[in-house]
């Protein structure tokens, strides 16, 4: 029955993707907001990561329980590097940004390995061998939680810029930068906090995922580069098409790896950012530049 | 001499005097120190031909990893598997860096792919061709391409197997040749060209500069040049794994040298290279004298390096180095700059 193979395969990358997709957002919202690119996001992931299985190790504390915790370590992280070192650098050349972040990036991964040594490390939770059945599909139940806990911390990141006060100011400084300064919008704390929840986000990501796969300093950099690929693919600074793009990259490598070798499975989302870049350049729901 | 016009006397003399201390270096010391100025050179090489892109024409490139890869495994798969001399295969590493380049270039220069967004996709080149030679069988995929270890009695010049001594007059040789390149390049109508790009894209292209002609030369030239670096690489260390010729970590080294030196200055990309590699060599013995084996500490130097010349010398440490020393080029009639 190769047709169910199929089936199961890309549901399984839909909700990997669903992960993704959070991780990605974070990365939309700082980029939208402070237009700064966040190099050291997948390392903030693997940080996140770390904490939860020194967490589950020690306390035996399941990383779902432990995302909102990690989630504000995160937020303090990222709300102290903007106030700290990336502030002084927001009217700089862009690769000067750049620059500044791939050093951090740098210090973050390596910084982890002396921590934490080379070695793969996970997270093994009772229900790591669950699974569900829904007609002739079969789902892992890890799965499962990790795509609905993705799916709830988006809604809530949604909602906050949607009904918050914080969020209208935030969305005032992403639309007219001039324009919030002259109303009187704190534009540098509103820029950390923005820094602040985007690193939140991929916190809250990176305890999904240690759910999901093995943890090494090495990821880091690879979930950066997926996080922009995913941003790129989903059109710059659309929130919806975050989500859309991890969605999209998890089926395309799910399928890919069933198709080809697991091992290469990240040539495919490589392979479907050219695609993109070549016939849609703004993205899926990236705006047409006018 | 117009190469040399309005260059004051005294950089002159140290220039000249750097040249033969270069020259006779490797008779007087012993072949680690050989080795770590192989190094240096090396990181002097690409780190220049990387300037061109980013320090000349403004172009920022995450992914010069993939140039020194393809240059590194078309040579030596030409030895390897034809017996092919690798002055003839460096011609091969050069064309096929040039098409990767020119492919990259074309799709992002096109599409209006620019800054950060180039320079990632810069980075998912890098890693397609690394994720790509890790299942080519034929290159020995990720268990490595391996070239037949050299008899260091003596020193074979056309396949380019022998002792270290070789090996630094050969980076020795590149590095003034790619230096002396980049001297003329900045000079000419395409550095000029490069220039206007660098700083303001719309403007040069007001002004009537085919901005897409000229970004397109810039790679190509840059990926040539690197791909020499990467001949360079595979003849010296005889072994290619895709996970560390192609790996990220690879193109942020590169290009640490020409940040840390001054980005789009001459001397930036061999001074930053000499610093940072001899810093990390020193740090390496002091380490290896305590005991301590720990991986990830020289990276974490690096970062530290790099957050504070980011933070604190913007322009890189060769500008007010050069002003520090009085080298000041005079101003001369023919120098627009």
């Amino acid at each position: 029955m190769p047709a169910d193979i199929y089936l199961n395969v890309a549901v399984s990358g839909l909700l990997t993707g669903l992960v993704y997709g959070l991780m990605a957002l974070g990365l939309s919202v700082i980029f939208g907001v402070v237009r700064v690119v966040n190099f050291a996001h997948g390392e903030m992931m693997t940080i996140a990561m770390y904490l939860a299985i020194a967490l589950f190790s020690a306390y035996r504390l399941d990383p779902l329980v432990m995302l909102v915790p990690i989630a504000g370590v995160l937020f303090a992280l990222g709300y102290v590097l903007q106030r700290g070192l990336i502030n002084p650098f927001i009217n700089r050349p862009e690769h000067s940004q750049f620059m500044l972040l791939v050093a951090i990036a740098l210090i973050m991964v390596n910084g982890l390995l002396i921590v934490f040594g080379p070695d793969a490390q996970s997270v093994q939770t009772r229900y790591a061998f669950d699974s569900f059945m829904l007609g002739r599909l079969i789902v892992d139940a890890t799965k499962v939680y990790a795509g609905i806990a993705a799916l709830v911390v988006a809604a809530a990141l949604f909602a906050f810029f949607r009904f918050t006060l914080a969020g209208k100011a935030i969305r005032a400084c992403a639309d007219n930068y001039a324009g919030a300064l002259v109303v009187g919008l704190d534009v540098k704390r509103l820029y950390a906090l923005t820094f602040g929840l985007g690193a939140a986000c991929v916190g809250a990501a990176g305890c999904i995922m240690v759910l999901l796969v093995d943890v090494t300093p090495p990821l880091g950099p690879a979930y950066t580069l997926l996080a922009f690929v995913i941003v790129i693919t989903g059109g710059l600074g659309s929130m919806p098409g975050a989500l859309i793009g991890g969605v999209l990259i998890g089926v395309t490598e799910a399928l890919g790896g069933l198709l080809f070798t697991p091992s290469a499975k990240s040539m495919f989302a490589f392979g479907l950012l050219v695609l993109v870049l070549l016939f849609r350049p703004q993205g899926i729901l990236g705006k047409s530049p006018s | 001499m117009s190469l040399l016009e309005g260059v004051p006397r005294r950089a002159l003399i140290g220039l000249s005097g750097l040249a033969v201390v270069l020259v006779v270096l490797p008779l007087l010391i012993n072949d680690y120190l050989i080795t770590v100025l192989i190094l240096i050179l090396y990181f002097a090489y690409v780190g220049q031909a990387w300037n061109i892109m980013m320090g000349f024409a403004g172009q920022l490139s995450l992914g010069h990893a993939l140039y020194v890869g393809l240059g590194a495994y078309a040579a030596a798969a030409l030895y390897v598997h034809f017996g092919v001399s690798p002055w003839i295969g460096l011609w091969v590493s050069m064309a096929v860096s040039a098409v990767a380049g020119a492919v990259i270039g074309y799709l992002a220069f096109r599409f209006g792919v620019a800054g950060v967004y180039f320079a990632i996709l810069t980075i998912a080149f890098a890693e397609f061709a690394r994720i790509g030679f890790d299942h080519w069988r034929w290159l020995g995929g990720s268990a490595g391409l391996f070239l037949p270890v050299a008899n260091y009695t003596r020193n074979d010049i056309l396949s380019l197997r022998g002792s270290p001594t070789m090996f630094y007059y050969l980076a020795l040789s590149m590095t003034v040749a790619a230096f002396v390149l980049c001297h003329a390049l900045l000079r000419s109508r395409a550095g000029y060209y490069w220039q206007a790009i660098r700083e303001s894209p719309e403007a040069a292209q007001a002004l009537g500069i085919d901005t897409f002609r000229y970004k397109m030369y810039a790679v190509v030239l840059s990926a040539a040049m690197t791909s020499l670096g990467g001949v360079l690489f595979a003849f010296y260390y005889n072994n290619l794994f895709p996970e560390q010729v192609f790996h990220i970590s690879r193109s942020i080294e590169l290009i640490l040298g020409p940040i840390i030196g001054g980005i789009g200055t001459l001397f930036g990309p061999i001074v930053g290279a000499f610093l940072l590699t001899a810093l990390a060599e020193t740090l390496g013995e002091i380490m290896r004298a305590f005991g301590i084996d720990i991986p990830g500490v020289k990276q974490v130097f690096y970062g530290v390096c790099l957050l504070l010349v980011v933070m604190f010398l913007p322009d890189g440490i060769w500008p007010p180095l050069k002003r520090a020393l009085g080298l000041h080029r005079a101003p001369a009639k023919s120098d627009k700059g």
